[in-house]
């Protein structure tokens, strides 16, 4: 499985990595930002079959960037962590077209269990 | 003629509160660490010094600041409770750590205050004894943390816009 982490703390990607690792044979990729998660996305023409996403970020945030991925590519699961919680940012975020949303901080079992739910709905539709 | 001792500012506790549970949380949850916190306190004079401090601005139906500081042994010994691994301290790294800290904290406590308000990107200041000075128009109140490895401090100055 192919996992881009955007984050701009790389802190939160090396958690990230840690614990979905677990999940099984990952290849990682990493962006800081927007700007760059969409430079790597197009790096990678074979795509991504997950990114995990942040919200706050400089320069392109998260919700920028799930808009303007689902502007061509409807099929790559996309998660949002982030430590925003309230009820409309997770509104905007499913509107923007974002697959699950998990609130930061979280534990390694509970980021792994959104992700397969994640996996496991796409698989059943 | 005698002047009244001028009261201190008022601050709204359902604004700390949040601070106080977030502290337990985060520190639980990505750390595995549990932490007491101590009778929130208005600070009143500069200082103590820290090490290091991650601070976040709130703007929108908040505003203000909120820092989140540490000496360096707790920092070092959190950080790598945090991160699964030690970092050097005084590095990028380090400071990317510290600053996710204060990031995770803040969030959490927004999200119990339930406003719309918005947070920034931290920014961590690194530097052996420093002070991190206030606007003297908002209040600020000082957590008092405690964990099995040291202290530490969540300063929070905001106010409704």
């Amino acid at each position: 499985m192919n996992i881009l982490l955007v984050d701009d703390s790389k802190t939160m990607r090396i958690i990230q990595r840690k614990a979905l690792a677990a999940l099984g044979e990952i290849t990682f990729a990493e962006a800081a930002d927007g700007v760059e998660a969409m430079a790597v996305i197009a790096a990678h023409p074979a795509g991504f079959d997950l990114i995990v996403v942040d919200w706050n970020m400089p320069n392109m945030n998260g919700l920028e960037l799930v808009t303007k991925i689902r502007e061509t590519d409807k099929k790559t699961l996309l998660i949002m962590a982030t430590t925003e919680a309230e009820k409309q940012r997770v509104i905007d975020a499913l509107k923007a077209g974002v697959n699950n949303y998990v609130v930061k901080p979280f534990t390694a079992d509970s980021l792994q269990e959104k992700v397969r739910q994640t996996l496991a709905k796409a698989k059943a539709a | 003629m005698q002047t009244a001792p001028a009261k201190p500012p008022q601050v709204d506790a359902k604004l700390i509160v949040p601070f106080v549970n977030a502290v337990r949380h985060v520190l639980r949850t990505m750390a595995g660490w549990e932490s007491n916190v101590e009778r929130p306190r208005l600070k009143q004079k500069q200082g103590p010094e820290y090490d290091y401090s991650g601070i976040i601005a709130f703007s929108g139906t908040l505003i203000g600041t909120v820092v989140v500081s540490f000496h360096r042994d707790l920092a070092v010994k959190l950080v790598a409770a945090f991160v699964g691994c030690e970092l050097p301290a005084d590095t990028a790294d380090f400071a990317d750590a510290i600053g996710e800290l204060a990031n995770l904290i803040v969030g959490a406590a927004k999200a119990e205050l339930g406003v719309n308000a918005s947070i920034s990107v931290p920014t961590v200041i690194m530097g052996k004894g420093h002070i991190v000075a206030r606007p003297s128009d908002i209040p600020c109140i000082v957590v008092p943390c405690k964990t099995d490895a040291g202290e530490f401090a969540v300063e929070v100055s905001i106010k409704a816009a």
